[in-house]
């Protein structure tokens, strides 16, 4: 049950980020999904990735719709402040809290119902928008909570529990974001934790619209044969084609890769993302050629995974609408209110 | 005889040919010349080629609402020229083109022909056939000067100031005028018996649309986040809100905006940024219209039940679905009023002029913060589109915003258990935190799902009845918050309330009703929920008339709803045809009442037969 807080004691060898908080600290209350949900994955990925990162557990914004997916934002980041708000209209809720304050990280989770059916135009105009956030679709093909109804990313033909076939064609969520504009594109599963918390971090350190599609799988609706989407499917069709580590200045000393295949890029906080190509000329600078590699693979039924996408450069809605660095948020009636003085000449104008 | 300051002009053009600017500028040179005018754009949904009216009320007593028959036509637009001149009234004016000559079957004996022929005028001057279609405006107010005894020097004013930064539009604008004011001057009876005159009834009013009203008092009260979707007639409200900010909230060295507007994808969307900014801390509003409360009232729901400040201002217009939707209306109080499914009500305003739009525009934002709710805004298109008179603006620099109950980091240290539904002072309203505040206190996870006085998700009946009537108790709050009626009470047995637009015509009514010997008691309703002293106003009127601009009396609804009263106890003074309520409709529906009824119609009589 949500309301379960998790037991603050931990294990006296955890490791302890640079704010002296150790993994514990960004965990959320107890889940009431299923076990075995990717879900759960996918929100503890959350949580190893900001604690890695050190950031302060109270300084995000978590934003979500309605779904099982975005049930999870109660179980990561207790100490921030978490909004569940209604079906398929978290992107406009996000965008008024960025607004407000620019300076909150902002998390948002979504799920395939959620954002590719009911949510699917708020999807679109929040890509345009640019909002700085990392936006997490736990997209498991399935409505979990209404009892295995097929979503618009359930591949065609593919079958629902009691065997009958999808008849309609997917929406891929990632092809969408290529399209419209978002600076970061990734594909994960829930599964490969490896992949998915780099990306994560990656995604949170991006300053613009970091969108993951996360293929989670539904083990109560959508984990049988038939499914493309349950856990043996995606082990069995899916490859990277561009992994990520984000390395931090003071853990530098990694792994050497074959220079060639990889690319570091300069974060906005001084790390430093590194992308190990695992394909052959794949350039994930390029969106038109990354939304063409991830349609060809779909045609032969493969799942592509990895950093499909990343300008380093982009911009983002605060830059679009030029305001101000102090949080909107944090302004008073010295910075907003015109005056009375200021009226004399508003009313002249009117005469 | 002759008449000054006391008529009903009506042009009838086609949108789209230029006519806006011309008769924007005779009604802003009367109103310069200090004659109170009221102005009404009667416009259709398209961009050019149908038929368009403006009305200007023209009167020295100030008698700004609505009034029947037109005095005088300018009639531009052959298509509806035959139903122009029918609206004039017996011994008025037609002013139209005779360069061709008029039908016989257009011909009225009872009213006055003021022949100019417009078209003649202006094709040996102008080559260009685009710039004659305009001008053709222009000489017709020329014209006019010289027919109503305009002060020339001051539309003269009027056409550079309208063009600066055009400056080489100015000349051939001037010339044009002059063309139908010599034209006039030569060859027809100026000025005419009714005619204008300087003034000072005016006094030091400004003449402002209730859009750009309201959006300026949105500035001052803070606002710093609007989002919106573009619909007839609430646009101009957002679009007003962005031109004065890039004025009023712009950083002088940096140019950094202290503000954002979104044009959202739809109002579903325009909603969702309002209530996350709200939820965040930034004062936030939309603007639209009763297609767009619709679309928005699932999240007006979810605000009203996660208790999030949002201002809603909706600018009505003619239902039901796309109805009319370039004529005005009082038609979305019910659906305003409780948006959303399940027990769900909204704390309305009714503003009714554009000084009280700029002040509600202000207000609204505190009072959302305050109840951490939804507030909306009832205006409509008559307030919303149309420059009205209005008292100048002004602002009490030393007033603070008012952002309700939130705790700060320091609260929250002092704070053993942060309970963020809990009704620690009895008024049902609850401390709330912003994202972000406090490293280890203050979090909670907002929802629209039932929870406990922790913000903790539950499905047990006490705590999901606990928390309805606590916000019953916030409801009880909000009747003391929400503007006051104003209320113009003589102890008559009889009284009138209304409301919003509906106030512009009701000098004009009650003069009329008392020469008839009808003597009312007024009540305009401000807020909902209502006070005390509407239930006061009630319980004290043995006849009680609701004027109001719809079909089905929903002010009489929230009433009887609200305050628990027997329907019959109102009696409905209704006008629902898409224009605003004129003095004669409400005039002649209380007075057939009393006439229906027997009633007695002087105070005095009413004391002997009581």
């Amino acid at each position: 049950m949500t309301f379960v807080a998790k037991p603050r004691t931990h294990h006296p060898l955890l490791q302890v980020n640079d704010l002296g908080l150790t993994r514990r600290d960004y965990e959320g209350s107890v889940s009431t999904l299923c076990a075995g949900c990717g879900h759960d994955s996918v929100s503890a990925a959350v949580v190893q990735a900001c604690a890695e990162l050190a950031l302060p557990p109270h300084k995000f914004a978590k934003v979500s719709g309605i779904g099982c997916s975005s049930k999870t934002p109660s179980y990561f980041l207790g100490n921030s402040h978490g909004f569940n708000s209604v079906h398929g209209r978290m992107p406009s809720v996000a965008t008024g809290a960025n607004l407000a304050n620019r300076e909150l990280y902002c998390i948002g989770v979504s799920g395939d119902g959620d954002s590719a059916s009911i949510g699917i135009g708020q999807f679109a105009h929040i890509v345009r928008r640019r909002i700085n956030m990392l936006y997490l679709v736990d997209n498991n093909g399935t409505y979990g909570l209404t009892k295995g109804q097929f979503s618009a990313t359930n591949d065609r033909g593919s079958t629902s529990k009691k065997g009958v076939p999808n008849l309609y064609e997917p929406i891929d969520m990632i092809s969408m974001a290529l399209q419209i504009g978002a600076s970061f594109v990734a594909r994960s599963f829930s599964g490969d934790k490896r992949q998915l918390v780099p990306l994560i971090k990656a995604g949170l350190l991006h300053e613009g619209f970091a969108f993951i599609d996360v293929i989670s799988p539904c083990v109560a609706f959508n984990n049988h044969n038939g499914s493309t989407k349950s856990y043996d499917y995606i082990r069995a069709h899916s490859g990277s084609v561009v992994d990520a580590d984000l390395i931090t200045p003071h853990d530098e000393i990694t792994v050497d890769y074959d220079p060639g295949a990889s690319e570091d890029v300069a974060m906005p906080d001084g790390s430093t993302l590194r992308l190990r190509k695992l394909a052959h000329d794949y350039n994930p600078h390029d969106r038109v050629q990354a939304l063409h590699y991830v349609q060809r693979a779909q045609e032969e039924g493969e799942f592509v995974t990895g950093l499909l996408y990343v300008d380093p450069t982009a911009s983002d809605c605060h830059e679009i609408l030029g305001t101000t660095e102090t949080p909107l948020n944090a302004l008073g009636e010295a910075e907003l209110c015109p005056g009375n003085a200021a009226l004399d000449g508003i009313n002249a104008s009117f005469r | 005889m002759t008449t000054y300051n006391d008529f009903v002009i009506r042009f009838a053009n086609v949108n789209g040919s230029g006519s806006a600017s011309a008769n924007g500028m005779f009604a802003k040179a009367l109103f310069r010349m200090g004659i109170p005018v009221a102005t009404r754009n009667i416009f259709p949904s398209n961009i050019e080629g149908l038929p368009t009216w403006f009305e200007v009320r023209v009167s020295e007593r100030g008698y700004l609402g609505r009034r029947e028959g037109i005095d005088i036509m300018v009639a531009m637009n052959a298509e509806t020229f035959e139903e122009d001149i029918a609206s004039i009234v017996p011994g008025g004016y037609l002013v139209y083109d005779n360069s061709k000559e008029l039908r016989p079957n257009f011909r009225r004996d009872d009213i006055n022909l003021v022949g100019i022929p417009i078209s003649q005028l202006v094709l040996p001057e102008f080559p260009n056939p685009k710039h004659r279609a305009l001008f053709k405006n222009i000489v017709y107010l020329g014209a006019l000067s010289a027919l109503l005894n305009i002060d020339f020097d001051i539309i003269k004013g009027m056409v550079s100031a309208q063009f600066k930064g055009k400056d080489e539009l100015i000349a051939p604008n001037i010339h044009a005028m002059e063309l139908g004011r010599s034209y006039a001057r030569e060859y027809l009876e100026c000025p005419l018996p009714i005619q204008v005159r300087h003034s000072d009834a005016v006094g030091d009013r400004i003449m402002i649309d209730g859009n750009a009203a309201a959006a300026i008092g949105a500035i001052y009260g803070g606002a710093t986040v609007c989002a919106w979707y573009p619909i007839t007639p609430s646009t101009s409200l957002a679009e007003a809100f962005e031109q004065h900010c890039a004025r009023l909230r712009v950083d002088a060295e940096t140019g950094e905006r202290r503000y954002a507007i979104i044009q959202a994808e739809d109002e579903l969307a325009a909603m969702g940024i309002v209530i996350g900014a709200g939820w965040n801390g930034a004062r936030s509003f939309t603007a639209t219209s009763g297609p767009g409360v619709s679309l928005m009232t699932e999240f007006l729901g979810l605000a009203y039940f996660a208790e999030i400040p949002a201002v809603l201002w909706d600018i009505q217009r003619a239902g039901p679905s796309t109805g009319m939707p370039t004529r005005t209306q009082q038609g979305d109080l019910v659906s305003s009023a409780y948006a959303s499914h399940g027990d769900t009500r909204h704390p309305l305003m009714f503003p009714s002029t554009p000084r009280e739009c700029f002040e509600f525009g202000a207000d609204a934002l505190d009072l959302a913060d305050r109840l951490q709710t939804p507030i909306i805004v009832m205006s409509d298109l008559e307030l919303g589109m149309n420059d009205n008179l209005s008292e100048p603006f002004t602002w009490d620099d030393s007033r603070r915003y008012d952002r309700g109950k939130v705790l700060t980091e320091e609260d929250l240290d002092d704070v053993e258990r942060f309970s963020r539904y809990l009704d620690v002072d009895g008024d049902g309203v609850g401390y709330r935190t912003l994202p972000g505040t406090h490293a280890e206190k203050g979090a909670f996870f907002t929802r629209g799902t039932s929870r406990d006085e922790h913000a903790t998700y539950t499905e047990q009946p006490e705590h999901y009845i606990k928390n309805m009537d606590r916000l019953l108790l916030k409801w009880a709050t909000a009747r003391q918050l929400v503007p006051k009626a104003e209320i113009e009470a003589h102890g008559r047995r009889a009284g009138i309330l209304y409301y919003g637009t509906t106030a512009a015509p009701m000098q004009e009514a009650l003069d009329r009703l008392a020469e008839d010997g009808v003597q009312l008691d007024t009540m305009r309703i401000r807020g909902f929920p209502f006070g005390n002293e509407v239930r006061e106003f009630l319980g004290s009127h043995e006849i009680l008339f609701l004027a109001e601009q719809n079909r089905d009396a929903q002010m009489k609804s929230l009433l009887v709803n609200d305050l628990e009263l027997d329907p019959a106890s109102i009696i409905p003074v209704l006008y629902y045809g898409g224009f605003s309520i004129s003095a004669d409709t409400i005039h002649q529906q209380v007075l057939d009442y009393y006439v229906g009824n027997n009633l007695p119609r002087l105070d005095e009589v009413w004391e002997v037969s009581s």
